[in-house]
């Protein structure tokens, strides 16, 4: 979290932000928008129901690009950039030594020898050092890119919404990319589970084409409290809570990023405690936590099993606007791990039920063509 | 008129018939955003001043709201269990807290008036 003594990095729309009255807290660093007037409980449902925008700015792109940057790529991340071709994103982590995550990104290749990543927030001082680390051997270079806007479109009118603005989109599918003007990036993603878009563009054009968005009613300004809450109900992992350094990708039930060609081979940072990790019943899983009453259970609350034995720990929760309901996510002992296992938590002194359920807690909804 | 209190902890009091009813301010739901659960005391519990007598849960967080005086809670409002959103649309009306008569009444001197609160909150 941001230290408010540490002057706070000013997001390049702030102007727009300031105009629709938005309350401002720091994340990370960075003065970020948390929520508009009208509430993130209508951001959150605007965003399901019609369209919400995001201005994630604080979010770190890089550039990467050099003849050796698929080798690179594959030695970097537990990736294999040969089967990504151009105009494809992928999820995936970056891990140390013994398989933790140092933080979660996309990746998108642009062309033979060029991709662009985005990290978060949070670890990008962290990320860079360590592409920078891990590159020493390669033909290649990173390029931290800090003069952009990145914006992200979400909901089930956000393909509408970008075709009336020239962005004919009926081709791109979920986890695909393209560069419709120089120095802009626009991919088929996002963090709420909805069909959408990240907009990455130049600081000097961002005022305006941001503005033709909200001139669009079904676009709703949608902050950094919503983004949270709708991550949560979509399952989402947010680095820093619900993965960190001290979990793996097994545990995590993130396997799904690591293609199966990869398995069992050594050529990534990470590879021999990752293999290990997938050859060895996890202790604990990742699943999600629907707590039996109308209270949140919060991250930090530990995880007992109907004799008192703690069983594991909450990372994530909060409320799900769409749902209706509060929800959570956490990590639990593999043996409790099946949804409807009733677990106990301890809210104020009382023992409230919170039942192990299935993610994410919406359906995904992504454009798969 | 019936004499309106307020605290620095963003809290109003009216003081009506020997009966204080206790809610949060408008300015205060504001900074909260959304609720979605308060936790409300048993009536007939005893408190005393600077205690926490309410949790007000929004999307992202949990807040304590306190006892502004000392006395014993009378009654709380039962419908927030069900709306906490009414805290929001009514912060100063129908989405009281609770009821309590008051120990000390001269507590309520050493609490803001309506002027004094809109100059603490700017």
């Amino acid at each position: 979290m941001g230290n408010t003594a540490e002057k706070l990095k000013i997001l390049p729309l702030e102007d727009l932000h300031i105009k629709a009255r938005a309350k401002f807290g720091a994340f990370s660093g960075w003065n970020m928008p948390i929520s508009y007037p009208v509430g993130v409980m209508k951001e959150h449902l605007h965003t399901r129901c019609f369209s919400g925008l995001f201005d994630v700015s604080h979010m770190q792109v890089i550039a990467m690009e050099g003849p050796d940057i698929d080798a690179f790529l594959s030695f970097a991340l537990p990736l294999d950039t040969t089967t990504l071709f151009s105009g494809q994103s992928c999820y995936t982590y970056m891990l140390d030594e013994k398989a933790g995550i140092i933080d979660d990104l996309m990746i998108t290749r642009l062309g033979k020898d060029r991709f662009i990543a985005v990290v978060n927030a949070s670890n990008a001082t962290v990320d860079i050092d360590e592409f920078r680390c891990r590159i020493a051997n390669f033909n290649c270079a990173i390029r931290p890119l800090n003069h952009i806007v990145l914006l992200s479109l979400q909901g089930p009118k956000a393909a509408e919404i970008m075709c009336s603005l020239g962005f004919s989109n009926e081709k791109l599918t979920f986890m695909h990319g393209y560069e419709p003007y120089d120095g802009w990036l626009v991919t088929r993603s996002g963090y709420t589970g909805e069909d959408g878009f990240e907009i990455a563009l130049p600081i000097d054009v961002a005022h305006a084409f941001t503005e033709r968005l909200l001139a669009d009613h079904r676009v709703q300004w949608a902050g950094l409290a919503a983004r949270d809450s709708l991550r949560l109900e979509a399952g989402l992992c947010l680095h820093g809570q619900d993965i960190t350094t001290e979990t793996n990708p097994v545990e995590a039930n993130l396997t799904f990023a690591i293609p199966k060609s990869l398995r069992g081979k050594a050529g990534f940072v990470g590879a021999d405690a990752l293999s290990k990790a997938l050859i060895t019943p996890p202790v604990r899983l990742r699943v999600g936590l629907k707590p039996n009453t109308h209270q949140p259970v919060r991250a930090g609350s530990m995880l007992f099993d109907e004799n008192g034995r703690q069983i594991g720990i909450v990372t994530s929760g909060g409320f799900g606007p769409f749902f209706g309901g509060p929800v959570a996510m956490g990590y639990v002992a593999t043996s409790c791990a099946r949804p409807g296992v009733k677990l106990f938590t301890n809210v104020r002194g009382k023992m409230i039920i919170i039942a192990v359920h299935s993610l994410p807690f919406v359906p995904q909804r992504y454009f798969k063509g | 008129m019936i004499p309106l209190y307020f605290t620095e902890d963003h809290e109003w009091i009216r003081f009506e018939n020997s009966i204080a009813t206790v809610g949060i301010t408008n300015h205060a739901q504001e900074e909260l955003g959304d609720l979605v659960f308060v936790e409300l005391p048993e009536a007939g519990g005893k408190i005393i001043k600077g205690q926490s007598v309410v949790v007000v849960e929004s999307v992202k967080a949990a807040s304590d709201i306190y006892a502004p005086v000392d006395g014993q809670i009378t009654q709380v409002n039962e419908i927030l269990s069900s709306d906490p959103a009414l805290v929001n649309q009514s912060a100063e009306k129908d989405g009281w807290l609770w009821k309590m008569v008051i120990t000390n009444e001269q507590q309520l001197a050493g609490l803001l008036d309506a002027e004094a609160y809109r100059k603490f909150i700017g």
